[in-house]
């Protein structure tokens, strides 16, 4: 059993998906309407946001970082998408822009932090989740926008396929997932983030540039919590100044269950969508249970401190 | 002595000539000649302290040395960083830091000069060519014969020696000039530092000429060409290991005999 258990252990995105199954079997016994195709298309609904949150936050964890701003610079992302429309009718294509423009901002910012001062990231992001979400109250009044352009909510839009209704940013998710899992196993940029997750004076020894590696990682993070905050707007049709609080640790939760670690430079970005349809699915089988919103948080506390002890487990024993 | 102007007759390829390097008040090198000849080992020998780190740094583009010369193939070179040393051909294993224990052993034969795929994918995204990278990693490994039965497997499933030897392989792989190894036996049992040892020997057959730092004495004398003797930031002596015996180089390493003590046909 032991071994078994360690086997599940070193193979990263294994283990996340036999949680996945287990958890799966359990709700489908509890409820009858958990199979059905309706509601996993509402569980891809849920888990988009995050979802695509937890790409830039899986980079930044394989470089032995993490990134506690992620969920405060998306919304303030999607207030920049929304208002630039909404005060100045500025093109909604070009608000869509300067949204992404902040959120790779705020991460290049980031990088420049961790890599030109040496802060550690998890200070580093805990000041700029702050300095985020400050800026987004103040410029938002704290008003929710209401009025959002039809362009903004496309990847809201829903298509059927089977018994089943999907929309185009569930599409969008899944094409980012296996092009970043593309680009991390079999071009030089992506294995350089292992490689500086591993050991950065190794990695520099052997010439790679680790604090341009470091850089553009962060600022390409950011500019995922920019597509998500895009998503989070087509969802929900405005933009929320209160979004995003509970994002960043769903998404750090969603990474170490997909066996990312912490550690740095071990993982599989697949993984990390298994992880977040896990929390996805946690969170809609507790609902069809009826239980309460408090002990979901509650179980999703469980599951990442469980994670991540398998995680030092596996290392321990590595 | 006599046979001196014979000896010079082989080519230098790498040639330092009065280096110095200071920290504040601690001078780490006063003034340090070394010369390597074409297709030698040339261990590196000296009490802690000695400079022996601080000279292959140097050769090595680690630090910067204050004053002082270095020569490759008779032109003289400035390195400003490891890169730039590689650059010139000239490689270095690290005693611990060599290698990315998570990723696969072609991967870290390439580390940081990966083979790209040829058209679009190659120039715009950079992705690699795994297949010519795995071929290539395989060749290596045999043209050193470095028996592992998977280029495939992480780096942290092997032995130290294993691994030493992939972070040799990687050197061999890639240096024109010249090879450079920071005490490569020292964290290695019995069995596993006659491996690398034997490995270092392919290295030099292989022609590329090889510096040595080394605290094992046994094993510098079992391999060395020449031995270079570092004592209180200078070079006190280079020996031949055939005509001296182990504890009279001690005793210039230490100080407790002066070099002009030796026979002259110690000296190399
Ligand atoms: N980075 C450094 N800062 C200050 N002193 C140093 C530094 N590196 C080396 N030294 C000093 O220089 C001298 C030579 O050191 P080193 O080259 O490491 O010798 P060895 O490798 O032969 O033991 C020692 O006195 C050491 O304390
Ligand atoms: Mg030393």
């Amino acid at each position: 059993m032991k071994k078994i258990f360690h086997q599940i252990a070193t193979i990263p995105a294994a283990g996340a998906f036999l949680a996945l199954a287990i958890a799966c079997l359990f709700f489908s016994m509890q409820s009858d309407r958990f199979l059905s195709g309706q509601n996993f298309s509402l569980i891809l609904q849920q888990v988009m946001v995050v979802g695509v949150m937890a790409i830039g936050q899986t980079l930044i964890i394989l470089t032995a970082g993490i990134d506690l701003s992620c969920g405060m610079v998306m919304a303030l992302s999607s207030i920049i998408m929304t208002k630039f429309f909404d005060a100045y009718g500025l093109n909604p294509y070009l608000s869509i822009l300067c949204g992404l423009a902040v959120a790779m901002l705020f991460g290049w910012f980031n990088g420049m932090l961790v890599t030109r001062i040496k802060l550690p990231p998890f200070i580093v992001t805990l000041g700029t989740m702050n300095i985020a979400f400050a800026i987004t109250q103040v410029y938002s009044g704290a008003q929710t926008v209401t009025n959002v352009p039809a362009a903004l909510t496309f990847f809201g839009n829903t298509f059927h396929i089977g018994g089943t209704t999907l929309s185009y940013g569930t599409l969008l998710l899944v094409a980012l997932y296996v092009f970043v899992w593309w680009f991390l196993r079999d071009t030089a940029p992506g294995r350089h983030v292992y490689a500086v997750g591993n050991s950065p004076e190794a990695a520099r020894l052997t010439g790679i540039p680790t604090d341009r590696v470091l850089l553009w990682v962060y600022t390409i993070a950011g500019l995922f919590y920019g597509i998500a905050a895009l998503l989070s707007v087509a969802r929900t049709g405005v933009g929320d100044p209160q979004a995003g609080q509970t994002d960043n640790l769903d998404s750090i939760t969603a990474v170490v269950l997909g066996g990312t670690s912490l550690f740095g430079g071990r993982g599989v970005v697949l993984g990390t969508l298994i992880g977040a349809v896990i929390v996805g699915v946690f969170r809609n089988g507790l609902t069809l249970m009826g239980v309460a919103s408090v002990y979901q948080i509650l179980v999703t506390g469980i599951l990442v401190i469980l994670a991540v002890a398998t995680d030092q487990m596996s290392r321990k024993r590595g | 002595m006599n046979n001196s102007t014979q000896q010079s007759q082989v080519p230098l390829v790498l040639q330092a000539k009065g280096l110095i390097k200071r920290y504040g008040h601690v001078t780490a090198l006063d003034g340090v000649d070394l010369e390597l000849r074409q297709g030698e080992i040339l261990a590196v020998i000296g009490d802690n302290g000695a400079g022996k780190s601080s000279l292959i740094k140097a050769l090595s583009g680690a630090i910067v040395p204050d004053e002082g010369e270095i020569l490759l193939d008779g032109k003289p070179v400035h390195f400003k960083s490891p890169i730039d040393a590689r650059k010139q051909g000239i490689e270095t294993v690290y005693q611990d830091l060599a290698v990315a224990p998570s990723m696969t052993i072609a991967e870290n034969l390439f580390l940081g000069r990966e083979i790209l795929k040829p058209g679009i994918l190659g120039t715009l995204f950079r992705a690699l060519d795994k297949k010519k990278m795995l071929e290539d990693a395989i060749a290596h490994m045999q043209d050193l014969k470095i028996g592992i039965r998977s280029m495939k497997q992480p780096v942290e499933t092997l032995s130290g020696g294993q691994r030493q030897g992939v972070a040799v392989a990687r050197s061999a792989a890639f240096a024109r000039h010249v090879v450079i190894m920071d005490e490569p036996t020292a964290a290695l049992g019995v069995k596993e530092g006659n491996m690398v040892l034997e490995l270092i020997r392919r290295v030099r057959d292989k022609g590329l000429p090889v510096i040595l730092i080394s605290h094992n004495m046994p094993h510098v004398f079992e391999i060395a060409d020449r031995i270079h003797i570092q004592r209180l930031g200078r070079r006190a002596a280079v020996v031949n290991p055939k005509n001296i015996g182990m504890s009279d180089a001690v005793a210039v390493m230490t100080g407790a005999m002066k070099p002009e003590e030796l026979g002259s046909e110690a000296h190399a």
